[in-house]
């Protein structure tokens, strides 16, 4: 039997017991299906998910968070539709939760209502991407609402044809003082050229790779998230419905039961709907390249890397950059 | 229920359930140090407790509250915990 102080020295034994006192109960909930923008290839108005009648009633949406709480969350993450489009079920979160704000960053979150409160901007490539894809240019605008911020960071999708082009957009980022974690386009909306193609993604892992090490203030992330995000597998094992942690409680009947992030559900703006998993059901699991779901896939399966000092120590990096993205624990 | 209820019993009885649970090998409840902190060192997860409090309840007819999940560090207070909640039914 392995124990953990048999494969850690005793730095990283103190890395890990600063992460495993956490006990994150996080869900999602979509705070409106209204959006600022219309981007290609996203997945919430191309599944139909904001097909609900959304909840405009204020102490409706106070009593459900308190129900919430109630239930053992502990980690509101809320995306949309843009959020940001209803400052007061934003503001009924935050009183009452610890929350992340998901939002496209043109407009910007009051910071004396919400000091302290994690903002994550997404971010679709440099500027002609993001012009394709969503029809402006829209770090423009972020940058200069949340420059310097101290709880905001960029969550940069990278899409096919970002690789090799990376580093002028992580440098954008540099000069304006905020942080950036990565991930990738899933593009089962099929846009025209944003598909993966063999070998771009080996590329891409190592690009990933290469900026961590030039920009290790600027990008949270890890290479073993790197690799997972990229290959889908994880010790041998490929993500997909078998594998997937972020699937709503109530909604998965998976036998034998499957490792997953407990209590997790994610809620439509109608309070009553639950939606699949974190990103849509219309997406093909076994393509799915969600960040959230493949870095909770490696948090959930912790004992699986007490095999080896190196598998443990990925094991907590990929854990580190879950708690830093949330700052739960310090950048 | 488990035949034995002394504490040495309990001890046993939840080494071997968890043994049993998380599929641990090279270890038996015999040699299972009932003060090894199972978050730690053995790297046990919220999961994994909520497994093995599934277990523990079905076993002792007890109730195990979510909220105490993070008292349960030890075998040795998994043990306690359970000693209370057996004495609070009579």
């Amino acid at each position: 039997m392995k124990t953990i102080s048999a494969l850690l020295d005793s730095d990283w034994r103190d890395r890990y017991r600063r992460i495993a006192s956490l006990n994150i109960r996080s869900s999602i909930y979509d705070l409106t299906n209204r959006c600022n923008l219309r981007c290609k290839g996203c997945f919430f108005f191309s599944s139909g998910e904001h097909h609900v009648t959304e909840e405009m009633d204020i102490k409706k949406w106070e009593g459900f968070i308190d129900r919430e709480k109630a239930r053992g969350v502990n980690l509101a993450i809320l995306i949309g539709g843009e959020p940001t489009l209803c400052m007061d079920r934003l503001e009924a979160f935050y009183q009452r939760l610890p929350t992340y704000c998901a939002t496209n960053g043109l407009i910007k979150v009051p910071r004396d209502k919400f000091p302290d409160m994690m903002v994550g901007i997404s971010l679709w490539g440099g500027g002609e991407d993001e012009k394709v894809l969503r029809g402006k240019d829209t770090f423009a605008v972020s940058s200069k609402n949340y420059e310097g911020d101290p709880y905001t960071y960029y969550l940069y999708t990278v899409t096919p044809k970002q690789v090799g082009k990376i580093e002028p957009v992580i440098k954008r980022i540099v000069d304006v003082g905020l942080k950036v974690h990565l991930q990738l386009l899933s593009n089962d909306e099929s846009v025209d050229g944003f598909s993966w193609r063999q070998g771009e993604l080996a590329d891409l892992r190592a690009e990933m790779d290469e900026m961590l090490d030039h920009y290790p203030q600027t990008i949270i992330s890890s290479k073993y998230y790197h690799e997972v995000i990229t290959t889908g597998m994880m010790l041998g094992r490929r993500f997909g419905w078998r594998e997937c942690p972020s699937v709503t409680e109530s909604l998965d009947n998976r036998q034998p039961p499957v490792r997953r992030l407990i209590h997790f559900y994610r809620w439509a703006a109608d309070l009553q709907t639950v939606h699949r998993c974190c990103t849509s059901a219309t997406r093909d699991c076994a393509t799915c390249k969600d960040g959230a779901a493949h870095m909770s896939w490696v948090m959930v399966n912790k004992r699986e890397h007490m095999n080896t000092t190196r598998d443990m120590q990925n094991w907590i990096e990929v854990y580190e950059m879950f708690a830093k993205l949330y700052r739960l624990i310090p950048w | 229920m488990p035949e034995s209820k002394d504490k040495m019993g309990i001890v046993r009885h939840v080494a071997e359930i968890i043994i049993d649970e998380l599929k641990l090998e090279d270890i038996t409840p015999d040699t299972f140090n009932p003060e090894m902190d199972l978050v730690d060192e053995l790297g046990i997860d919220s999961m994994d407790l909520a497994t093995i409090a599934l277990v523990l309840q079905d076993e002792y007819k007890i109730v195990i509250d979510e909220d105490d999940y993070p008292k349960l560090k030890t075998v040795r207070l998994i043990c306690e915990y359970i000693e209370e909640k057996l004495a609070a039914k009579h």
